[in-house]
């Protein structure tokens, strides 16, 4: 789906003096959702970030409706919500806006039980790879090897496949994005609103806080993520794989810029030994070979 | 006036119900739009009746099939948010596991009807009769009433949508009825037309909605000044709630017959010198109790608690404070105080008659109203011998008393039967 800027909304969905750190991806992200499904869309934010970049009463710095809820209800009450909004003829798409603790580990049972009920709302897990509002702790989907205030000798565990699990509850849409590819993001988003049922975009989404980079990076560490194959951009559509652009060029690992550019900007990554850098790259190789395995299996490869 | 209410009463069908059937029947003349629970015992036959009169067309609702219960309130939750009338239902861990949402739902100040079927909290695995679950939510904000029969079960559910919608009130309500004893024992219950029901029930109201076109959020940081504020206007509308309760109960009357303008019910009190106090089921049992003692003598009422938020604190000043002797039955205790119920009770009485706490029934041992006789004869012999008396907690085991005053450990326990031990755990007992 081709993207037109000069279609997009000018409206700020993000509004100035909001309460997000400098290089935010999260404000990046939530723009892009704005300009994407625009006055449509009712957003349900569980604990995160996002709860307190809104700011304080009496005013609101994401520029739509906001249902914040607590930590591991996301994906229930969104779907409670879309239901009455359906029932009353309303025109809403009903959006949860989740970090990766939200989504991956204390949001996962009530995720898990919305896609297999088949609720039509569209679940976003903007992934900063840590619990970054309390203060860059640990998470389901922190990489191998990286620092954070509870993994001093690195993370030992590996990234949740999250996408794939969700694929798994055969869902008739789901997508990776990162905050580095805004059309690629708007696109999958207003494709997803297109598609009745559960859908789920899982947002890749550097901080420069938890990751320690410069926050005038933001941008160029997402792509790198890309670039380098740490990150993949793909989506299941009825259950179909399809690589997106740049990965799509990126199967043969010659093709990748190497790791070692993304890793290397990141303080995070800083004390990372040998082995669990070998460690890392095994797993995004091994990433990358279950891709090979599905497109395999399609007739695709 | 009086001929309406006797031609609209009669229009009533009296049909054979179980405690959750009538919780559902409720559900259904609310007009509910949207249902989310998950089953647990005793509470599942109010989800699978209402699952039922869905599939048969009776009821036009969204059922939810959440995976559990913190999904089910917040699914619930949601919905009201986007606007519509909705109802969940629960017991004892469920309750326990929606905890967190209970605060989040009150404090949206978001109308919603919750069933809580009372029972025991693991561990051991226990689904009887308790009332540590439904007191555990007395502080959440919640409106909270005990049915002490089925009739009572499908009235107040049908008072707490009025109520919980009521713009002085605007906090989401729970209607406990006791685990098997209401919940699965059939009793005749009169329910009322449509007609009726839409007559009492106003079209769903609620201070604000989340859907497009309205950028507001729900629930972001506010200063700690005003977020007292806010504290502060929960509790003034848990207040106000009992003027509404009143007005609806009223009102409730004189479209059934069934009259609910009171908080408390009280049953041969007025001449009474001595009251046994009380939530939920047992009270039935408790009124038998007060026809006995009272053939032997001893002039006692049973004052019932219909409400326990807001605390019915007019209601039970003027019921108990000209009284020689107050009992107070808890169905569960407040582990190193005393009753909870008994506690409350201290406060709105300002324990100026004697007061003796009885924990009784707990875990769902079987508590008749020989019982209940046995334990206000008890109260009265204390009374009897040692003038004004203070006791807060009593605890009473198959007919056995065991004193248990906050202080020094009481001489007396009843004994625990000990289980034969293997291995290790007998070797550490020795």
């Amino acid at each position: 789906m081709a993207i037109n800027i000069k279609k997009l909304p000018r409206k700020k969905y993000v509004m100035p003096g909001n309460a997000a750190c400098p290089g935010c991806p999260e404000t990046m992200g939530f723009r892009y959702l704005g300009m994407a499904l625009g006055e449509k869309a009712v957003v349900v934010i569980p604990a995160g970030c996002s709860s307190v970049i809104q700011g304080a009463w009496p005013r609101q710095g994401w520029g739509l409706p906001v249902l914040n809820i607590v930590f591991a209800a996301g994906a229930s009450a969104a779907s409670g919500l879309a239901r009455a909004l359906a029932r009353r003829g309303k025109d809403a798409q009903v959006v949860v806006w989740a970090g990766d603790g939200g989504t991956a580990d204390i949001g996962l049972q009530a995720l898990s039980g919305a896609a297999e009920r088949g609720e039509n709302i569209i679940y976003i897990c903007v992934d900063n790879e840590a619990y970054m509002n309390t203060g860059i702790q640990r998470s389901g989907l922190t990489p191998h090897g990286a620092w954070t205030t509870t993994t001093h000798r690195g993370n030992p565990g590996r990234k949740k496949p999250l996408p794939q699990i969700v694929a798994a509850h055969k869902v008739p849409y789901v997508a990776t994005a990162s905050v580095g590819y805004p059309w690629d993001f708007i696109a999958k988003l207003r494709k997803a609103a297109t598609i009745k049922g559960f859908k789920y975009i899982h947002l890749h989404a550097p901080c420069p806080v938890g990751w320690r980079f410069d926050a005038g990076l933001t941008q160029k560490v997402a792509q790198l993520a890309v670039e380098t194959g740490a990150w993949i951009l793909y989506e299941f559509e009825n259950g179909r794989l399809r690589l997106n652009p740049p990965s799509n060029r990126l199967l043969d690992p010659s093709r990748r810029k190497p790791l070692w550019e993304y890793i290397k900007l990141q303080g995070r990554f800083r004390h990372i030994t040998k082995e669990d850098l070998a460690e890392l790259e095994r797993e995004i190789e091994e990433n990358w070979e279950d891709i090979r395995a599905i497109l395999r299996a399609q007739g695709d490869l | 006036m009086a001929s309406v209410a006797e031609a609209r009463a009669a229009a009533e069908r009296l049909i054979p119900l179980r405690g959750n059937e009538a919780v559902a029947y409720a559900v259904k003349l609310a007009r509910v739009q949207v249902v989310a629970a998950y089953p647990i015992t005793p509470q599942t036959i109010i989800v699978e009746k209402i699952d039922e009169l869905i599939a048969r067309g009776e009821m036009d609702a969204d059922m939810i099939h959440v995976e559990s219960e913190h999904s089910a309130l917040a699914a619930t939750y949601g919905a009201a948010m986007g606007g519509v009338r909705t109802f969940t239902a629960t017991a004892s861990h469920g309750l326990a596991y929606m905890y967190e949402m209970l605060w989040w739902a009150a404090a949206s100040r978001v109308p919603i009807v919750m069933a809580v079927v009372t029972r025991a909290i693991g561990p051991p695995w226990n689904i009887h009769v308790e009332h540590a679950d439904i007191m555990s939510t007395r502080d959440t904000g919640w409106l909270v009433s005990m049915a002490e029969n089925n009739q009572e079960a499908l009235d107040l559910t049908l008072m707490m949508f009025r109520v919980t919608e009521d713009p002085r009130v605007y906090l989401p309500g729970i209607v406990g009825l006791d685990g098997f004893i209401l919940s699965h024992t059939v009793e005749p219950v009169s329910v009322p037309p449509q007609e009726v029901v839409d007559e009492f029930l106003p079209p769903r109201r609620q201070p604000y909605t989340i859907e497009p076109g309205n950028p507001i959020a729900m629930g972001n940081i506010m200063p700690d000044e005003v977020f007292e504020l806010h504290r502060v206007d929960m509790h003034a509308s848990s207040r106000a709630a009992v003027e509404a309760i009143r007005e609806a109960g009223r009102l409730y009357g004189k479209l059934t017959g069934r009259d609910y303008s009171s908080l408390l019910e009280c049953y041969r009190c007025s001449d009474a010198d001595a009251l046994i106090v009380g939530i939920g089921s047992w009270m039935g049992d408790a009124k038998i109790a007060v026809d006995m003692l009272r053939e032997e003598g001893l002039r006692f009422g049973a004052a019932r608690l219909r409400w326990i938020r807001p605390f019915p604190w007019q209601e039970l000043r003027e019921a108990g404070l000209g009284k020689k002797l107050v009992v107070v039955l808890d169905r569960s205790v407040s582990f190193g105080h005393a009753g909870p119920l008994f506690l409350e009770m201290s406060s709105a009485l300002e324990a100026r008659p004697s007061m003796v706490g009885f924990a009784a029934g707990v875990g769902g041992v079987d508590i008749s109203y020989e019982d209940i006789a046995a334990m206000a004869r008890k109260a009265w012999s204390m009374v009897e011998e040692n003038g004004r008396v203070y006791v807060p907690l009593l605890w009473y085991h198959l007919g056995g008393f065991y004193p248990m005053e906050p202080g020094p450990l009481p001489a007396r326990l009843p004994e625990m039967p000990r289980a034969p031990l293997r291995g290790g755990g007998e070797e550490e007992r020795r």
